[in-house]
Order: structure tokens, then sequence, then C-alpha cells
């Protein structure tokens, strides 16, 4: 155990993390609100919407579910091409991001739509108002807020899957950590900042969606 | 013509026939008590006047608006009848004050300032003006209900029905809701309600009709109903009652 532990070269090396910090960070705020939003669709299409749509949504669900990500990544990067859809690494990236926390959030919505009683919806449609408008002004917020400790947790998880978009070479912080090690042979101490660095991001988010929902729910509790 | 007009409605649930061909015409004005052993059919009638339950044959029609399982002919037939639920419904997200409003701003498209004078206005005539701003879980079940109805009030319809608005309430909360339901008799609102109350049936309302198995096995003012019940189903159900 003659190893010595080495930071010196964090000097040379921080603007490459910070900027690997910043790619992660706007993958995860882009990626998690338009993966949200896409799973919020998703869930009223699953549960209240056309027939002939549900299906589709289901597909979609289960193909996304039961794949792993980083194939759903190579597909939409590597794949696509194939077919003249061509996409920069961060677009493909997000792309990935999108569509795989869009499935996994549809179903956790759609719990929580779920959970909502019926007498919520026959209240909104004796007062006039339209299915749709039901699931927008009466059902959304309160199903929302069932689920937002489970829909918090998997935005953490699908920020710290985003590791996996270094694999085509996207820059984010895991691509930042590799790219260090590989020119200092530190990879202990590289990827010992990158984990840390990695935690606080997490930490960071947590708290972030505990505030969104404080916002987002006036009201701590609701049936 | 009558305000509402029930025309030979038949509805089923899966095989069990709920309602066998139910007709009656309800006057502008008039308060009704539909009273029956629970499975009699008066909780599903109630829901089938604004559709939240659909017929399987027969007509429904309020002030003209025809009910059809479309979304245009619903939002025209609920924009005339207001329904008050036994579990409340109160939208636990907003305030009193919201509930009133939302659905004026949605539907209606009612600016919000007037959207909030008329919750305002009707959360007072309810005597809840000073809960405005309390959330549903702030306010005991008597007050849930009396917003409950400021709620429905705020959007003007033309009849109310009322599904076992008290049933939910512990025994010293139900006057307070019955007293708002007796004033709205009345100042005229046409109220449709399926009741457990029997003295309030007696006191208040112009008509009791009495479901049995699907059918409206009675009908006629209170003192006829309660005073000399002609068929047998009738007076064991009243006498079961005490």
């Amino acid at each position: 155990m003659g190893y010595v532990f080495d930071y010196s070269w964090l000097a040379d090396y921080w603007g490459v993390l910070l900027k690997g910090v910043l790619v992660t960070a706007e993958l995860t705020l882009v990626g998690a609100t338009l993966g949200v939003s896409l799973g919020v669709a998703c869930a009223w299409a699953r549960s209240l919407g056309p027939r002939w749509l549900k299906p589709i949504v289901a597909t979609y669900v289960e193909l996304i579910r039961n794949t792993p990500f980083l194939i759903q990544l190579f597909f939409i990067f590597f794949g696509l091409p194939s077919l003249g859809v061509q996409m920069s690494e961060i677009q493909a990236a997000l792309l990935a991001m999108v569509i795989n926390l869009g499935a996994y959030s549809c179903e956790i919505v759609r719990a929580g739509i779920q959970a909502t009683g019926q007498g919520q919806f026959e209240a909104g449609w004796s007062l006039g108002m339209t299915r749709f408008e039901t699931f927008r002004y009466v059902v959304l917020i309160p199903a929302l807020q069932k689920i937002w400790p489970a829909l918090s947790s998997q935005i953490v998880i699908v920020m710290l899957g985003s590791a996996v978009v270094s694999q085509i070479a996207a820059e984010d912080l895991s691509f930042a950590a590799n790219f260090i090690q590989s020119r200092t042979f530190r990879a202990f101490e590289s990827y010992i900042v990158a984990t840390l660095i990695y935690l606080a991001l997490a930490i960071l988010l947590r708290q972030l969606l505990r505030g969104v929902g404080f916002v987002l729910f006036p009201r701590r509790s609701g049936r | 013509m009558s305000l509402i007009e029930i025309t030979d409605v038949r509805k089923s649930f899966g095989a069990n026939e709920v309602l066998k061909g139910i007709d009656l015409n309800v006057e502008p004005g008039e308060v009704i008590a539909i009273i029956g052993k629970s499975g009699s059919g008066k909780s599903t009638l109630l829901r089938c006047i604004n559709g939240l339950e659909t017929i399987n044959s027969g007509s429904i029609q309020v002030a003209g608006a025809q009910l059809a399982p479309d979304e245009l002919h619903l939002k025209a037939l609920r924009l005339k009848v207001g329904m008050i639920f036994q579990s409340f419904n109160l939208f636990p997200h907003k305030t009193a004050g919201q509930n009133v409003m939302l659905s004026q701003m949605v539907v209606k498209k009612t600016p919000k300032p007037e959207a909030e004078a008329m919750a305002r206005k009707m959360l007072e005539r309810v005597g809840l003006a000073h809960k405005f701003d309390a959330y549903p879980d702030e306010l005991s079940g008597g007050q849930q209900q009396r917003v409950a109805i400021a709620r429905a009030l705020a959007m003007q319809p033309m009849a109310l029905l009322c599904d076992e608005v008290t049933s939910a309430l512990d025994p010293e909360l139900v006057q307070e809701v019955l007293a708002v339901v007796k004033e709205l008799a009345a100042e005229g609102m046409t109220l449709l309600m399926v009741t457990h109350e029997m003295r309030f049936a007696r006191d208040v309302c112009s008509r009791v009709v009495f479901m049995h198995m699907g059918r409206v096995h009675e009908i006629g003012p209170p003192a006829e109903v309660f005073g000399a019940p002609k068929t047998p189903e009738l007076r064991q159900f009243l006498g079961a009652q005490h």
C-alpha cells in the first residue's frame, strides 16, 4: 500500500470538471422537465385517453421499461443515422433521457391518477367541466402530490443514469472523469472526485424537487 | 312544460336492471324527496339526470337540454343542474373560495374578479364568508358540504340534485346543512334530493317519491305519502324507519 494520493491535477482540470457538471445539470433539468411532461401526457392517455391511443402508449412504455438504457441510447445515436436522422451527442443523450423518463414517469403518474377517488372526477364533470378540464384542473395536482416522492426518486435515478451518455462521447461529468484519469493516470482520485460531485448533485436535486413540491402543492395532505 | 322531464328511463348494470321505466316530471320550484331502501335505484336515478350514468333507454330533459352521451350535450345539461354529493368531493388542493371559483372560470370563462365576487357571495349565502381562504381539510364535514353547495350554486343552475347530502355527517352537523337546503327551497330553487331525513322530507318537500325495485312505487305530497301510505311496501319502509 505505497500509494500516494495526488490531487494536484485539479488545478489544471477543474475547468473540464465544471464543464462536465454543467452538461450533466443541463441534461438533467431539461430532460426531467420534458420527460415528466411526456410522462404526464402518457399517463393521461393511458388512463383517461381515447381507446385507440391506449395500446400505442402501453407499447411505448413497456418497450422502454424492459430494455437497457444503454441500448436505447446507442439505438438513437448509432442506429437512427442509418435512417438519415442525425443528432449531436447532446441531442441524442437528451432524447434518450426524455424517452426513458417519459415511460417510467408515465407509470408513476398513472398510479397517482388511479389513487384519485372517482368522486373528484364526478365533482368536476357535474360542474360542467369536460373530461380533459377535470383532469387538468381537478385531478392532476393532487395526483402528482401523491406520487411526488416516487417521481423525485425517478428523476434522481435519471440524473445518475445520465453517466451512461459518456459512452456516446457526450461530454458530461462522467466523460470528464474518464478524460482526466486517462490523462493523469489518477483513476482513484478522478473517480472519487466525480463520485462526490454526483453525490452533491443528487442531494441538491432532491432539495430542488422538494422545493418544487412546496410550490406546486399548497396543502401537505391531500386525498 | 316541466323543468325536468324524465320519460320511461331504464338503466341496467350488466344483467341487473336498476331502473325499470321511470317517469317523473318536476315543475320549477318543486322540492322533491326521493326515499326508498338501498338498492331501490334512487341514487342511480339522480346520477342519470346529470349524465353521471348513461341510460339504456328513455329520455331525460332539463329545461330543454337533452341528455345525450357526447360532451357538448352533457355540458349543456350540467350547466342546468348542479349536484351535491354525499362525500362533498371538494378539491383538496384549492381553498374554499378557489373551489367555488374554479368551474366558473374554466367552464363559463368568467373573469377572475367576477368569479371571486360570485364566490364570496355564495359562501356568504351558506354562512361561510369567513372561510374563503380555508382549505377543505381545515373545515368540518358540515362546512365542507356547505362549500360544495356554494360551489354548485355559483354555476347558477336551475335545479340542484342532492345525493344523500347529510349521510356522511356527524349528527350534530346535519342540521346546519339541512338549514341551508331549507333556505334554498324557500328561495324557490328546484331541488331533487335522495334523503333519509324523513322529518326534513315531511317539512320541506312538495312531493315525495318512494322508489321500490327500480320503479316509482308511490308519489304524492308528504302528508299523503307519510300520513296515508297506500302500498304495503311503503308502510313497511316507513315502519322500519323508527
